[in-house]
This record gives C-alpha cells, sequence and structure tokens, in this order.
C-alpha cells in the first residue's frame, strides 16, 4: 500500500534530520557575513553530508562491522559508507585548515574578518588607484 | 592561563589521554577506531597541554623539528610498506601474502596494516599539532 | 535597508530548497532495510571474505587499508598538502 509522504519521511529520520542540520549550515552560511561564521557553516554543512552517507549503510538488527570469531554469521551493517566518510572527514579537515590560514592571512592585511568591509576596502583602494 | 585547578586536572587527565589515543592506533585492526582517530586522540593531550601551560611551554614538549620529520616521513612510510609487497611477489599496498598476518584477533596481526596503522596515526597526530601551533601563533 | 532584508531572503531560499530536499527524501528507500541498494554484492563480498582475504577483525580497517589502500594513500597525501599550504600562507617574513 501507498504511505503518505509525511510517513514516508518520518520513516527515514536520519536523512531528515540531515536535511535540517544542512538547512541550519546553509543559512548561516548565507546570512552572515563574518568569515569564520561562513566558514562554520561549511563545517555545519559537511557534518550533514557525513549523517547522510552513515546512515545510509545501517540495517535495522545488525551489529558494527568487526568479525565477531564467536559466531560469525551475524548480519553486519555495509561499513562501505563508513570508509568512504573518514575520506571526507579527512578533506574537511585538510579544507578547514586552509581556510583558517586564508582568514588569518585577510585579517592581518585588511584588519577585519568582514566580508563585506573587505569589498568596501577593496574598492575605495581600486577607485583611489584609478584617479590618482 | 595561570589557573591552578585547570593546570592540576589536566596533568592528571594528560597521561591517560594519550594511554587511550595510542591504545585505538594500536587497536585498529581490531575495535573501533584506528589511524585517525588515534592520531588526533593523541593531537588532542598535546593541544591540551598547550592550552593551559601556554604555547611556549607545548613547544617544547614538541618541537618544530619532530613535527616535520614525522610530517615529511609519515607519507614515505606508508609507501614504503606498499613496496613490501612488490617485493614479496604480491601487489603494491597488498597484506595478505606480503608478510605474516598472524592468529587473527591477537595483537601483533594483520602484517602490514598494523606497521601503517602506527605510521598513519603518528603522521594526523603531528598534522594537528601542527596545524594547532601554525594558526595560533602570534605576530 | 538591503543588508536587514539579507537573512529573511536566505531563510526563504533555505526553505524551499529544503522542501526538494525533503521531496527526494520521503522517495528514498527505506531507512535500515536489508534489501535497499546500497547492500549490494560489494557489501556481501566485503562482509563475507574480509577475514580471509586480509587477516584483521576490523572490516571498516580491512577496506581503508587493503581493498581501497590507495585511497588511503592519496588521502595521506591531501593531510601532507593542506599543512604544505597553510605553511606557506602563512610564511613569517616579507609582507606586502
Amino acid at each position: 500500500m501507498e504511505l503518505t509522504i509525511g510517513a514516508k519521511l518520518l520513516n527515514n529520520y536520519p536523512f531528515l534530520g540531515s536535511l535540517i542540520i544542512f538547512g541550519i549550515g546553509c543559512y548561516t552560511v548565507l546570512s552572515n557575513s563574518n568569515l569564520l561564521k561562513k566558514l562554520l557553516g561549511i563545517n555545519i554543512m559537511e557534518s550533514s553530508i557525513f549523517l547522510f552517507y552513515v546512515a545510509t549503510g545501517n540495517i535495522r538488527g545488525g551489529v558494527p562491522p568487526i568479525v565477531d570469531l564467536a559466531q560469525p554469521e551475524a548480519l553486519y551493517i555495509n561499513p562501505l559508507p563508513t570508509g568512504l566518510m573518514l575520506t571526507g572527514i579527512v578533506v574537511s579537515i585538510s579544507v578547514t585548515g586552509f581556510a583558517l590560514a586564508l582568514i588569518i592571512k585577510l585579517y592581518r592585511f585588511y584588519g577585519t574578518m568582514d566580508a563585506n568591509e573587505i569589498f568596501e576596502i577593496r574598492n575605495e583602494g581600486k577607485n583611489n588607484g584609478s584617479s590618482s | 592561563m595561570l589557573d591552578f585547578i585547570l593546570k592540576k586536572v589536566v596533568l592528571i587527565l594528560l597521561p591517560f589521554i594519550q594511554m587511550f589515543g595510542i591504545y585505538v592506533i594500536f587497536h585498529g585492526h581490531l575495535s573501533p577506531g584506528g589511524s585517525f582517530a588515534g592520531g588526533i586522540i593523541v593531537a588532542v593531550g598535546f593541544i591540551c597541554y598547550s592550552l593551559v601551560f601556554g604555547a611556549e611551554k607545548g613547544q617544547e614538549k614538541i618541537p618544530h623539528k619532530i613535527t616535520n620529520l614525522i610530517e615529511s616521513f609519515g607519507t614515505l612510510w606508508y609507501g614504503l610498506m606498499g613496496l613490501v609487497g612488490v617485493l614479496r611477489g604480491a601487489g603494491f599496498l597488498l597484506n595478505k601474502g606480503a608478510v605474516a598476518v598472524g592468529q587473527p584477533g591477537n595483537l601483533f596481526s594483520g602484517g602490514l596494516i598494523f606497521l601503517i596503522t602506527f605510521g598513519v596515526g603518528l603522521k594526523v597526530a603531528s598534522t594537528m599539532v601542527t596545524l594547532f601551533f601554525t594558526l595560533t601563533e602570534e605576530e | 535597508m538591503a543588508k536587514r532584508l539579507v537573512p529573511i531572503l536566505a531563510m526563504i531560499l533555505v526553505i524551499m530548497a529544503l522542501y526538494v530536499f525533503m521531496l527526494a527524501v520521503a522517495e528514498l528507500p527505506p531507512y535500515g532495510n536489508v534489501d535497499n541498494p546500497a547492500h549490494n554484492y560489494v557489501y556481501e563480498h566485503y562482509v563475507n571474505n574480509a577475514l580471509e582475504e586480509t587477516g584483521v577483525l576490523n572490516i571498516v580497517t580491512a577496506i581503508i587499508l587493503d581493498y581501497r589502500s590507495y585511497d588511503t594513500l592519496i588521502e595521506a597525501t591531501v593531510l601532507f598538502t593542506s599543512i604544505m599550504a597553510v605553511l606557506i600562507t602563512l610564511k613569517k617574513g616579507e609582507q606586502h
């Protein structure tokens, strides 16, 4: 029989939770002009993607994918999404570190971390340079 | 920076954090965890120490020279361990067939995976420590 | 005035995007089902043969350090590259 959309959504509650976290991260990126807060929002979005992927590999009633020598015929959950997300976490750490370094460099150069103020300063510099 | 309670608590907790990190690294082939998680736990110990006692004392514990060496040789160690498989007649980075894997379930088993986990764990720890010290450095 | 509008516009945009994503999530296979397309022959091969083919108990470790070992090797290179980039960006000395 056909379930309604609400029942399907509630059945897929980890995916729904990851969507909500994604929305929070996306709103943080869009509404803040502070570069550090934008980076925080990107990190929140990455966490939601990790949650989505790891939830894809779950099986109800399964055990974690560590082979138990006592009972080798157990139902193991899918280990592949977990392994793939390890790569994602490492890339996210690398990207965060490099972005933090760039933000520190911008702060030393312009004296502010606000994207709008940085654009204003850059436009002023351009106008002065062309007129003089 | 001069908090008495914070210093005492960190000094008590630090050995346990480091031991747990090393435990997670060495049991990567038997239990949940592995090189990345264990390396980050080891690094958290150093970061905790230098947050409470100041960056200078933290740098004395783990100087730039050592982290640079580990950083450079961690990836090389991984590649060399892969070449062991080629030398023994198996494929590049292949585990079984390259060295004896031992009895599954023992601590010293798993062949190359045990060694690779050790190298990558040290490399991840040094990466996190280097990131922390570089980003918090003052002018 | 325009800066006041930015959070409201962002909220409307995010809610519209989330609505579309929610329609997609409702059509996904049911969560935690054994017959999902995610659990295909690759999963069966890994779960059944990991212990004999690699000799380690942790299947995730077997995947990332044996079956997909090139992935992890390049991953270590990614960490190395990022730390190099950070050190070059925050290099002391010449300021301009």
